[in-house]
């Protein structure tokens, strides 16, 4: 029996336009990243992957209900993907919620590791030690 | 959701909580068709029992409204699962399983973004399901590796047939697996892991 048949495709600089959904009428392409302002001054984008501290133990007397259970979620380090699962919150409005709370110096960000166009070879060479104990 | 019960929301149980020192996470992507093992691999190298999250697939009224929760769920949901692999006491390793159906690409935007590389889960009962796949990886620049997941009743190819087949040039590793072994879906993410490094020092070379 012989397989079906696929044809390489190389890097491309535009991606193609999505296709048309039916109901709402327009496509639009959920813009993903939440830009925030950091202390200093420096912009953070939010990834499923960045981790999120809370700044204080306790949530301020001001703090919402939503903002309160997410205080409490991340007492220790926990990424906006596990966030979004305990919360039952899309990611898309974990961005808003977050950005509110950084900017409100609720919560702190640390940033994901990303792929760069050139590789940093000992973060591979420890994640792979971290693979072999498992 | 109700957020006046927050007290009661489930949160991480004590020992699935990250480490103060927890500096910075990393991603990869497990992509393929439904059914073909990606929640399966995930669940089976992961170190806390999988989660979900969701995405909807308009951005209306999502994220503009305090109305958090409702105003979601006119729109439709797609759920994504993900497990955790603390790597160092600084260092978290997060897989994403995708759905790697063509109206799920709206999800790969905030996904494949930074993430690492990914794996491609293949059943050979349906190739092609793949095909579009990988073509949006390689437009996308993201490095990946083939991973078959061995059925019982699906056809077995020869690896180097299916490299043909899928078009896969010779540097890309392709292998089986059986994801509901965890030290074989560990394989597939250390192949990843080398075939990066050694993309990485070839980068270092040229």
């Amino acid at each position: 029996m012989t397989p079906p048949q696929r044809q390489r495709r190389s890097p491309a600089p535009e991606p193609p336009p999505q296709p048309a959904q039916e109901g709402e009428g327009k496509v639009r392409n959920p813009e993903r990243m939440y830009v925030v302002a950091g202390p200093d001054g420096e912009r953070a984008e939010l990834d499923l992957v960045t981790l999120i501290v809370a700044r204080a133990a306790d949530p301020p007397p001001s703090a919402s209900p939503e903002q309160a259970a997410l205080l409490r979620l991340c007492a220790a380090p926990l990424s906006v993907a596990e966030l979004s699962a305990y919360l039952h919150l899309p990611f898309s409005a974990m961005g808003v919620l977050l950005t509110e709370m950084l900017t409100a110096e609720l919560v702190q960000a640390r940033a994901p590791i990303v792929r760069k166009a050139r590789s940093d070879r000992s973060l591979l060479e420890a994640v792979m030690n971290g693979l072999q104990r498992l | 959701m109700d957020f006046n019960g927050s007290d009661t929301i489930p949160g991480p149980r004590a020992e699935d909580q990250l480490p103060h020192t927890a500096q910075a996470a990393a991603k990869i992507v497990i992509v393929g068709g439904f059914g073909v093992g990606k929640t399966t691999m995930v669940g089976s190298v992961s170190e806390i029992t999988p989660l979900t999250t969701e995405e909807t697939m308009t951005q209306a009224g999502i994220g503009v409204d305090d109305n958090f929760g409702s105003a979601s769920k006119t729109a439709t949901t797609v759920a994504m699962d993900f497990g955790r692999i603390s790597i160092t006491e600084q260092l978290v390793l997060y897989l994403f399983g995708t759905p790697g159906q063509q109206r799920f690409w709206f999800l790969w935007n905030g996904l494949f973004e930074g993430a690492l590389g990914a794996v491609v889960l293949v059943d050979t009962r349906r190739l092609e399901v793949s095909f579009d796949v990988m073509g949006r990886l390689e437009e996308r620049g993201v490095p990946f590796v083939v991973a078959i997941n061995t059925f019982p009743d699906a056809p077995r190819y020869d690896i180097e047939e299916l490299r043909t087949a899928l078009d896969l040039t010779p540097d890309i590793p392709i292998m089986e697996c059986d994801a509901r072994r965890r030290a074989s879906s560990r394989d597939v993410l250390m192949t990843l892991m080398r075939f990066l490094h050694s993309l990485a020092m070839q980068g270092a070379h040229t």
